[in-house]
């Protein structure tokens, strides 16, 4: 089987998908956790336009529509994240989680 | 441990996060291998897109899809722009101007030859959208680089300090959006099925709503909170500071 | 008559609060008027739409004119309508609440805070309902992952907006689990787009074909879905963000937000994967479910705090929903375990709003919510203990509750298919739940002798709580209609050749 060149980019979409969990996981820090958001979607634009290359003997324009939308929605939510760890350390002073913070009042 | 706010993170590879890995290279190698098991050529949806392209109102079949074949889509997304900015301006209040350093003459000569610039290409962007890659999105982020570039050198008070025309700008994209949605039922149509003579000249108007929209929210997710308004100041001299 | 048959009150549903939302945003001291009328529209709207599905089956709306593939569908079946209907019906008793709970200033300590919540909740509720009712009515899997963000965002902000500390943090991690979980959604709509070059669920349906592609999206899609609907053991989420919020947003977040995951893992599970789906993976998610119930109440039952008691219940409520996958295995009983679970998420809306509502009141007026410290709080409020009550009667499910009729359609299928593993379950879920509602009401009903100093609480809130608590009781003697109206259009899956 030869590497066709949508593939390659397909599977390094998923790979972005995968770092971008680990770090999302295994990160405490919060802006390293939305930055792992970022990359985990960024595997998801890169794959779609990958599948969008794919078609002849134009370019698929429903993914990059959908890609479109994604990136829009992404930043809504990084904006949204940012503010809200924002917040985070202000309230508790650190950029973390806090391990237990269920019975705070 | 590091320092708590520091940028720097514990990376050791603890046994804990071993597990995530070989869980998380699981993971990549199950959707690898779908992946490769993808049919190899597929046109999508790109000879039915092509086709109707005449009906859309526009060259570019990406704008079509954006904004006639999945315009629904869209108008949720406009929303959620929206809804981003009212999501932020809920949690905090904007960090005063004054916080920023003064503007240095470097910065302050650069943008009086780029912010025309940027503002000229921000309209082009929007205009060329309906032939060729480009459009409300993308015009969008430039003008919203206009802002920043305002905020950075502290020369936007006169943006984020009227609040009322503030709000009407934010809503302005989602209002014209729908207002053209449900308009076009009026005349027996379908949500959002433009009149075929009229499809070209209903997105223009959509865009450039939009436009000014999306800037502006771009611009207030930089900024990352609410004006202090007169309304605002007001309640707050009524009611105390606002919550911390 | 004509009008009302053919007017295209599917897109009223989504227009109005979405509209509402621009408005609520643009006009503070309106809002709450704003609010209540575009939640009274919606549920007009909702019920022409309602209307429209009893008499003539099934609704295909296509925005644009476009149709499938290239464009957006609408559909109305009756599980949509059901689940519109729910929401509808909180939506007005949760906004009716919520213009009396956010404008009442006898907490004068709390007027700068209230001030400021009052402004934001009504636009991010809005926007909420929106992305709710058109998260129902999607036919179109890309367009439930934007409704699903739409949801999100509203969702996470209402959550924070008590802006204490605790509030924060939880709406934090729920604004990480929220967002990932929309990704791995997503991805697996991508993976299905490139393998079908389609995002049209019936049109999915008839092309799907078990191989690597369909297991690896429903794989993602089912997590993405599972994590955001909080069930067991990715629930750590809900219960911090649910019970520090004010008390309208636990009440949706509870009753609604969570349920909106549920609906789409039900289109998935039933329609587009039907034909890939396996016994052993519908065995896996109910031993979720199984889980949830049993861990879910265990935590109940040391919960210091009431709202952190009723958000644990919640996540044991989500734990009965997840049987429905084992038990529609059973061709003989697939149609009542469906009409139950379908029906439990109706019940448990009612209740749980009604519960949440009510212990907003109680917290409202003694100024905390520690469950030991609440003796005698039935001589001051005898209306919400009673609503608590009467919902929890429904939540442990006793007849003739909403909850009784959908426990006994699960235990019946159950029972049918010889599951008494799971029959057993139910029933020990249920034991669970007396324990811990009789725990508050323990409490509640001490007399004491001398009543502390109480907040005042508004009527209109105590009858809110009422009048939903009522209905929950109530649902169960009405069960026939919602029942009937759930077989119209009901996935084929769980038709057993026998019954059609």
């Amino acid at each position: 089987m030869t590497l066709e060149p949508y593939l390659l980019y397909a599977l390094a979409g998923v790979g972005l998908f995968a770092i971008g969990l680990y770090a999302l996981i295994a990160r405490t820090h919060l802006l390293r956790k939305i930055l792992a958001l970022n990359v985990m979607g960024t595997g998801v634009f890169l794959f779609l336009v990958a599948i969008a290359y794919r078609s002849e003997p134009v370019a698929d324009p429903v993914p990059q529509a959908m890609v479109l939308t994604g990136i829009v929605v992404s930043v809504c939510a990084t904006g949204l994240a940012l503010a809200l760890a924002h917040r985070v350390q202000t309230t508790t002073g650190r950029m973390v989680l806090p391990e237990n913070d269920e019975s705070g009042a | 441990m590091n320092a708590p706010d520091g940028i720097t993170d514990d990376t050791r590879l603890t046994p804990l996060r071993l597990i995530i890995m070989l869980f998380v290279l699981t993971l990549a190698g199950a959707l690898g291998w779908a992946v490769c098991s993808l049919p190899e050529y597929s046109s999508g949806l790109a000879v039915t897109a092509l086709a109707e392209l005449s009906n859309s109102g526009v060259l570019n079949p990406v704008t079509a899809a954006v904004l006639n074949y999945r315009g629904y889509d869209t108008l949720l997304e406009i929303a959620v722009l929206l809804l981003a900015v009212i999501g932020v301006w809920s949690l905090a209040q904007a960090e005063p101007p004054a916080a920023f350093e003064p503007a240095s003459p470097v910065l302050l000569s650069f943008m009086r030859i780029v912010l025309p610039l940027m503002i000229l290409i921000a309209g082009y962007l929007l205009w060329i959208g309906s032939f060729a890659p480009g459009g409300a999105f993308q015009g969008g982020a430039v003008l919203a680089g206009v802002l920043v570039l305002l905020r950075l050198s502290n020369q936007d008070f006169a943006i984020w300090s009227h609040e009322v025309w503030l709000r009407f700008c934010l809503v302005l994209g989602l209002s014209v959006f729908i207002a053209v949605a449900v308009g076009v039922m009026a005349g027996g149509g379908k949500l959002l099925e433009y009149p075929r003579a009229h499809a070209g000249m209903l997105i223009l108007l959509i865009e450039s709503a939009a436009l000014i929209s999306i800037a502006l929210t771009l611009a207030a997710l930089f900024v990352g909170g609410r004006a202090l308004s007169d309304e605002d100041s007001s309640s707050a001299s009524e009611n105390g500071v606002q919550p911390k | 008559m004509t009008l009302w048959n053919t007017a295209p009150w599917l897109v009223w549903c989504i227009v109005l609060p979405l509209s509402a939302g621009i408005l609520t945003f643009l006009f503070r001291r309106a809002a709450p008027w704003i609010g209540i009328a575009s939640a009274l529209g919606s549920a007009i709207a909702v019920a022409g739409l309602a209307a429209q599905v009893m008499h003539s089956g099934p609704l295909r709306y296509s925005v644009g004119g476009w149709g499938v593939p290239l464009g957006i569908d609408l559909r109305a079946d009756g599980l949509s309508v059901l689940m519109l209907v729910m929401s509808a019906v909180i939506a007005v008793a949760v906004s009716v609440y919520a213009a009396c709970y956010f404008s009442d200033t006898d907490a004068a300590d709390k007027h700068a805070a209230q001030a400021h919540q009052r402004a934001y909740f009504w636009p991010l509720w809005m926007f909420l309902l929106a992305g709710l009712n058109g998260l129902f009515l999607a036919a179109d899997i890309f367009h439930l992952y934007v409704t699903l963000e739409l949801l999100g965002f509203a969702a996470v902000s209402l959550a924070a907006l008590a802006g204490k500390r605790a509030a924060v943090v939880a709406a934090m991690r729920y604004l990480l689990v929220s967002l990932s979980g929309s990704l791995f959604f997503l991805f697996g709509v991508a993976i299905l787009y490139a393998a079908y070059a389609t995002v049209d669920l019936t049109a999915l349906a008839g092309k799907v074909q078990p191989g690597p592609l369909a297991w690896s999206a429903l794989a993602l899609m089912a997590a993405g879905l599972l994590i955001k609907g909080a069930v067991f053991p990715l629930h750590f989420w809900l219960p911090p963000a649910h019970a520090n919020a004010p008390t309208p947003v636990s009440a949706l977040l509870s009753a609604l937000v969570v349920k909106a995951s549920f609906y789409i893992l039900l289109r998935l599970w039933f329609e587009l994967f039907s034909a890939v789906v396996t016994p052993a993976t519908a065995t896996f998610l109910g031993l979720l479910g199984a889980g949830a119930i049993l861990w879910g109440s265990a935590q109940a039952l040391h919960q210091p705090r009431l709202k952190l008691l009723v958000a644990y219940s919640t996540v044991a409520q989500l734990g009965y929903l997840m049987l429905v996958f084992p038990l529609t295995q059973n061709a003989g009983s697939a149609l009542t375990a469906w009409s139950a679970c379908v029906y439990f998420v109706l019940a448990h809306a009612c209740a749980k709003t009604a519960m949440f509502l009510a212990a907003g009141n109680i917290a409202h007026a003694a100024g905390h919510d520690r469950i030991a410290d609440l003796d005698g709080i039935t001589q001051a409020l005898p209306l919400s203990v009673a609503a608590f009550a009467l919902a929890g009667i429904s939540l442990i499910g006793l007849p003739p509750s909403g909850g009784f009729i959908a426990k006994w359609m699960l235990l019946q299928a159950a029972i049918g298919s010889g599951e008494w593993g799971w029959a057993t379950l139910i029933l020990a879920g249920s034991l669970l739940a007396v324990a811990y509602v009789l725990r508050v009401l323990w409490h509640a009903f001490t007399q004491v002798e001398v009543a502390r100093p109480l907040h005042r609480v508004p009527r209109t809130m105590e009858w809110s709580a009422l009048a939903l608590s009522l209905l929950a009781v109530l649902l169960g003697l009405m069960a026939a209609r919602p029942v009937e109206l759930l077989r119209t259009g009901a996935p084929a899956s769980i038709h057993a050749p026998g019954q059609t």
